[in-house]
């Protein structure tokens, strides 16, 4: 029966499985039973368990940091699974939490795992956070950047910083006392549509694998306070090149965040500020785009009526599958136009009718009267016309 | 001075498809100007409609941030590395 300091030494320390699940940390003098007690300490927050939060979660769960928080809300896509490898195909379908937690726990039983099946929002960021000592960022799309690196800096957490874009990555560490903060950086969000996604620019899976680790073997040196993170520094990644560079940053005096003068003491509404509110309201026109949807273009056209196909995809997309329309890639439509007949009716289609709709605002504006766009793409071709139609 | 800039992922499109441009300049903003003349449509992502360079891209000279330098009016050495980094958030916008 182990004595009551035997079992207080026992709490202040690693139990014998811990000592030999960690002990290739407990051999290094850089790391040690005092680094190791610190990781158990320790309390991450991961926003997002996706292409980041895959390789973030693993490597923080096997390191042993005995607090995870994982934000996240969605459920698992076959898509995913090309990148987030924290799922397996038998979880296409589930809550990323369940599937997250359950690898995670069968990884390493030892740590705690918090979930927030929510979305981050300015209503719940603070408290969210305060409860933990750094958060690491592995979002996807502006507003919660913006929103985290807010959070981040008012509750005086450090922020881990990963993103990615087909084949480069950045990293760094925001929000850290004294340092640059992501605002310093980035004073302002790109309007909307400017940058792609990864549904439209694509993502060689390994990238946020990579970079994922990157933010991972920060968090780790955060916290054991071993050699010089990222702080002041943006870490520049080019897979094919397969070169690192980086840029020096420097904090800006004047942020409105977290310079000098702080002009920004709450959060704020951040999909405002990204232009995405404002977009909806100022172009109404994107609800008045004339639609078909697929089966009305299947009808249409087994009536035998003259209908001129216009895929504005890129080439490789009409490799994949394709309606046998004419290609004219959306970027080309422009300088390309002159090949339409404006007398003809016109069906633009895309992959899942977001470009195919810029493509016939483009041509309503340039004076084409019978343009119509088909609802849903060819993904919705697939779905409710020709499902031997591959989806992708 | 010969310089190169260096074009990120999400711009090479409206660059020729090239990942580096070559060029000849004494200033980032004469750099900049050669760019964009020689793709046009480099210039809206680059700069704003008053003709501003856009907030959420950044331009350095080698390692360093041009708005804690002489911002466009940096002097360039011979060989200098000129870096455009836009924002990039991967997943959706």
């Amino acid at each position: 029966m182990a004595t009551q300091v035997e079992q207080a030494a026992k709490a202040a320390g690693l139990s014998n499985e811990e000592v030999l699940r960690y002990s290739r940390h407990l051999i290094m003098p850089e790391v040690g039973m005092d680094g190791q007690l610190k990781l158990k300490k320790a309390k991450v927050l991961l926003i997002g368990s996706g292409g980041l939060g895959a390789p973030l979660g693993l490597y923080l769960a096997a390191a042993g940091v005995g607090r995870m928080g994982i934000v996240d809300f969605d459920t698992v896509d076959f898509t995913n699974l090309q990148r987030q490898v924290t799922f397996g195909t038998s979880d296409v379908g589930r809550k990323k939490l369940e599937a997250a937690r359950e690898r995670l726990s069968n990884l390493n039983p030892e740590i705690r795992i918090d979930t927030y099946e929510t979305r981050l929002t300015s209503e719940n960021a603070l408290d969210i956070i305060r409860e933990y000592d750094i958060v690491a960022d592995g979002t996807d799309n502006f507003p919660t950047r913006y929103l985290v690196n807010d959070a981040c800096v008012l509750t005086g957490k450090p922020n881990v910083y990963g993103s990615i874009f087909r084949f480069e990555g950045q990293a760094s560490i925001f929000g850290y006392p004294g340092g640059p903060c992501y605002r310093c950086l980035y004073p302002e969000p790109p309007p909307p549509g400017l940058v792609p996604s990864c549904a439209e620019g694509g993502v060689l899976g390994v990238l946020p694998g990579i970079v994922g680790c990157i933010q991972a073997m920060e968090t780790l040196k955060l916290i054991l306070g071993n050699g010089q993170p990222l702080v002041g520094r943006l870490l520049l990644f080019d897979a094919l090149r397969m070169r690192f560079r980086e840029l020096k940053l420097h904090k800006n005096s004047d942020c409105p965040m977290c310079g000098e003068h702080r002009t920004i003491n709450k959060l704020i509404d951040y999909a405002e500020f990204c232009g995405i509110r404002g977009e909806e309201k100022e172009t109404p026109v994107s609800s008045e785009i004339p639609e078909i949807t697929p089966k009305e273009l299947k009808a249409r056209l087994d009536r035998g009526d003259d209908l001129f196909i216009l895929d504005v995809r890129e080439p490789h997309e009409y490799q994949i599958c394709n309606l046998h329309g004419h290609l004219i890639p959306l970027g080309d439509l422009p300088k390309r136009v002159s090949e339409l007949d404006s007398s003809r009716e016109i069906v633009a289609h895309c992959r899942s009718g977001k470009r195919s709709a810029d493509a016939v605002q483009f041509l309503s504006k340039a004076g084409f009267r019978k343009v119509w766009n088909l609802k849903g793409g060819i993904l919705a071709w697939s779905d409710e016309v020709d499902p031997s139609v591959p989806k992708y | 001075m010969a310089v190169k800039v260096i074009i990120p992922t999400p711009l090479r499109h409206y660059a020729g498809k090239q990942e580096s441009v070559d060029l000849d300049a004494k200033t980032v903003g004469e750099a900049l100007g050669s760019l964009t003349a020689q793709f046009g449509e480099l210039k809206r992502h680059l700069y704003s409609e008053e003709g501003k360079l856009r907030s959420f891209v950044n331009v350095y000279v080698n390692d360093e941030d041009i708005r804690y330098l002489q911002k466009e009016k940096t002097a360039l050495q011979q060989g200098d590395t000129i870096s455009i980094v836009p924002s990039i958030a991967g997943g959706l916008n």
